[in-house]
């Protein structure tokens, strides 16, 4: 099975795919019947088809090729010409044409095709050898030039916006940080005192949300600290929590 | 350098793909046709004469600067860059037959191939070395193949009459066998 590569490949107009055996070593039963003229050293206009077909059926068969249409048609066509050659002709015969013609002519289309082969795969080395600047294997579309824009520009066009706007209602945005060290300590500091303490306790009803979410997050960090232990006996009832150190001494 | 060697210089470093030669020219209204072959000139051999790590390559009809093949081993050994996967043979076969007989069907690389070529030419047509240039004659109108720009890219082409004509290869092209 060396040097024989199997693969399936769908042949076009949807027809289902057909099992195709490729030779890594041969590109075709043209290429395989021009290297057995060359191994066998014997002129291209003058092949002993006899034995060229022998060799193509001995060589087809040890590389396990039977199934391969492309190469058995080719046999089949030897055979037929080398019958076709044992048939007896006069010798006055005029309209005699030689069955391996045809072949022959195949064989030399096929033979320049491959010098040109070698004058790509030369080129085509000498490509793939020296880089560009980037390799791209298609064009890609250009990607979008960064945007240049100074300050100056900024406020010109924010300008320009607040002129065309009928009523710019202008905010201050103020930042608050959420504080969850601040909260924790707040916790601490109760559960000090208390070892037990209610949600409602922690967070005043003014408290703005800032303020309710920094409580919350210093809650479940200490919860996942195992400082304290935060129990909700039925859903939206008030959230009890419990110092740790308390639950150990209960 | 003159400025305009240096213009083309800093055009065809900023680009990934050969440029035309005429837009080459229009990088600069003021500069004729002779004094931006001569600026090419002038950048190449800039590269070749100072000894540069690459060199100015003539593509396609455009230009290119490429980095010279004796740094390619060291570029993809530190993996910088890696070289494309070759073509198969028969890739390259169906290439060949397409880029002498174009435009050219699928019937007439089969024959000579002597193999099915359909899979083959649906990768070629994918990676852009090939396409789609017009119909046949005769029953359902075949389409007929031809190359791209694209594939004087692959080969570095700089037009296809630099592939040897068919009558200097060893075997004239449908030659007529001698006589038996």
């Amino acid at each position: 099975m060396e040097g024989v590569a199997f693969r399936t490949a769908s042949f076009d107009g949807g027809a289902p795919a057909s099992f195709v055996v490729e030779l890594s070593e041969f590109s075709g039963p043209l290429d395989l019947l021009l290297t057995l003229i060359r191994e066998e050293e014997v002129d291209i206009y003058d092949i002993p088809i006899a034995r060229v077909a022998e060799q193509f059926l001995l060589r087809i068969r040890t590389l396990q090729l039977n199934e391969a249409a492309e190469y058995l048609e080719m046999a089949a066509r030897l055979l037929r010409i080398k019958a076709q050659m044992l048939l007896p002709r006069t010798d006055g015969e005029e309209d005699w044409e030689d069955p391996r013609a045809e072949l022959v002519r195949r064989l030399l289309e096929y033979q320049q095709m491959r010098e040109v082969v070698d004058v790509l795969e030369r080129a085509g080395e000498e490509r793939r050898n020296r880089f560009a600047r980037a390799y791209v294997p298609q064009a890609a579309a250009p990607a979008g030039a960064p945007l240049a824009l100074s300050l100056s520009e900024l406020l010109a066009a924010i300008d320009r916006i607040l002129r065309v706007a009928k009523d710019p209602s202008v905010h201050d945005v103020i930042t608050r940080a959420v504080d969850v060290p601040g909260a924790i300590t707040v916790i601490r500091a109760l559960l000090a005192l208390r070892a037990h303490a209610w949600w409602s306790e922690l967070v005043s009803p003014e408290a703005e949300p800032w303020q309710i979410l920094s409580t919350l997050l210093g809650l479940l960090e200490m919860a996942k600290l195992g400082e304290c232990r935060v129990q909700q006996p039925r859903p939206f009832a008030d959230v009890e929590i419990t110092s740790d150190a308390a639950s150990e001494a209960a | 350098m003159t400025p305009l060697a240096k213009l083309l210089e800093a055009a065809l470093f900023a680009s990934a793909r050969p440029i035309p030669t005429d837009e080459l020219a229009a990088l600069d209204g003021d500069a004729s046709k002779a004094a931006v072959a001569a600026a090419l000139d002038e950048l190449r051999e800039h590269y070749d004469v100072d000894g540069h790590g690459v060199e100015l390559t003539e593509i396609g009809g455009g230009w290119q600067i490429l980095t010279r093949a004796e740094y390619t081993e060291a570029i993809e050994r530190a993996q910088l860059a890696s070289r494309p996967a070759r073509l198969s043979a028969a890739a390259l076969e169906t290439l060949a037959l397409i880029a002498y007989r174009q435009p050219i069907g699928r019937a007439e690389i089969e024959e000579i191939r002597g193999v099915s070529v359909g899979s083959v030419l649906k990768s070629l047509h994918e990676r852009g070395l090939i396409d789609v240039v017009g119909r046949g004659e005769g029953m359902g109108r075949p389409l007929l193949y031809g190359t791209t720009p694209i594939f004087l890219e692959y080969f570095a082409l700089r037009h296809l009459e630099e592939l040897p004509r068919s009558d200097e290869l060893a075997v004239a092209l449908r030659a007529e066998p001698r006589a038996l």
